[in-house]
């Protein structure tokens, strides 16, 4: 199974019906297509939508209407149109009950670096450190490495996005759980061995003593 | 008070060095034809105010090709590498904000606050010579106001008088920066008669804005 596809797949699951969820540019936006059975959610898009519904057939976009990465998107019915101020009260207020976000680093103290790579890539933070901040649960879906740099770190290089320690790290090898203890290790990918896992993290990783196979 | 004006004049009026907001995400809600007169008038050193600088076709990245743009305050410009390749080649100063504390500085800049105190940032590059404010045990930074000279806006409907509503996403940013500029200009996708918008639905008042653009003229200004 592609990475990308069987991350989204595992973050599906940790999704709960009636939940407001964000889903992140690129990789977290697939998740939407995983739900599992029974579960509805509302998606929020930070540029102000509670309710976004699936984008609409080729050519039936409005401009005044647009998901996150400015691509046209629908609203369901029961949706709500905000303006920025509200969009982000709904976020640092506590009222959205998971943001989900690709990562470039997570480091043993779960504190998460994906908004630049200083001198070469500078996207911006958007609305990602108001969501790490804010949000009730955090997920990082990300790979588990990129070109073979581990991209789960003793310590962050790169400028924090949050220091709030995200809930969990969900990547195409295992589910990492960021504690206070650290970074313990939860479900492996079938046919990854934990040898694996633990040469492709560069962090400490603790065992979990109910280590599972990740269910995708 | 007629608050009718061509968009060639709308954008007369704004000086070289101006600091303009500008609203819009990714071009949605966005003020285009005011952002192609912007650069038809090759009006120049300004500070724009805007989340993010459009789409790689369209909105704001079109005033970056003359570097009309003196300082950007932005929040994402991911789509638009132009911007990011003139940031790091200090062609063009960049202060990015995170999403969240920008709408609020637009905010307090608008309603007369002295700034907003928020979690988001605090421990990271963002809080970089910015002040820490601990309230009932909680630690936030001070974000400052934005204002600006003017406000450059796009609503879905605005009447005669110009009551505003929004469309959708389209809402984003526009709804903040009608209170927090001097000057308020705004480009509606249709301009209707007073009475059409009832009050309920009416989100930006017609107190705050000074300026209507008119419909496209035939030669499309």
């Amino acid at each position: 199974m592609d990475a990308k596809v069987s991350i989204a797949k595992r973050v599906a699951l940790e999704l709960k019906d009636g939940e407001l969820v964000n889903l992140g540019i690129g990789l977290p936006t697939m998740v939407s297509q995983f739900l599992p059975p029974g579960v509805n959610l509302y998606l929020q898009t930070e540029n102000g939508l509670v309710g976004m519904g699936a984008a609409p057939p080729p050519g039936m976009g409005s401009p005044s209407n647009v998901d996150a990465g400015g691509r046209f998107a629908g609203a369901i019915p029961g949706a709500a149109s905000i303006d920025s101020c509200v969009s982000f009260g709904l976020i640092r207020g506590g009222h959205l009950d998971l943001s989900v976000l690709g990562g470039l680093e997570v480091d043993e103290k779960g504190q998460l670096a994906n908004w630049m790579i200083p001198g070469k890539m500078v996207p911006g933070m958007g609305g990602g450190m108001d969501l790490v901040t804010g949000a009730k649960r955090v997920i990082v879906a990300m790979t588990h490495s990129a070109k073979g740099a581990a991209k789960i770190v003793k310590k962050c290089s790169l400028p924090l996005t949050s220091i709030r320690r995200v809930d969990l790290i969900v990547t195409e090898m295992a589910v990492i759980e960021p504690t206070e203890n650290g970074l313990v290790l939860r479900e492996i990918a079938r046919g990854i061995t934990r040898e694996q896992v633990i040469a492709e993290t560069e962090a400490s990783l603790i065992i979990s003593d109910n280590l599972l196979e990740m269910p995708v | 008070m007629h608050k009718g004006i061509s968009c060639i004049k709308a954008v007369e009026m704004i000086p070289d060095g101006a600091t303009l907001m500008i609203g819009g995400f990714m071009g949605s809600g966005t003020p285009h034809r005011l952002i192609e007169e912007l650069v038809r008038q090759e009006k120049k050193d300004l500070t724009v105010i805007s989340n993010d600088t459009g789409m790689p076709d369209y909105g704001a990245v079109k005033m970056l090709a003359g570097h009309q743009i003196k300082k950007l305050y932005a929040t994402h410009i991911g789509q638009t590498p132009e911007t990011g390749r003139q940031m790091i080649a200090g062609e063009m100063e960049v202060e990015l904000c995170p999403q969240g504390t920008f709408v609020e500085r637009i905010r307090s800049g608008g309603y007369g606050l002295g700034g907003v105190l928020t979690p988001t940032g605090l421990g990271t590059i963002v809080a970089e010579n910015k002040r820490v404010i601990e309230v009932n045990g909680k630690d936030y930074l001070l974000e400052t106001p934005l204002h600006a000279d003017f406000a450059l806006i796009a609503a879905f409907q605005c009447d005669l008088l110009g009551n505003l509503t929004y469309s959708l996403t389209g809402r984003n940013f526009n709804q903040a920066m009608a209170m927090a500029a001097d000057t308020v200009i705004v480009e509606a996708e249709h301009i209707v008669p007073v009475g059409v918008i009832p009050p309920d639905m009416v989100a930006t008042p017609f107190i705050c804005v000074d300026y209507i653009v008119e419909r496209c003229c035939p030669n499309g200004r």
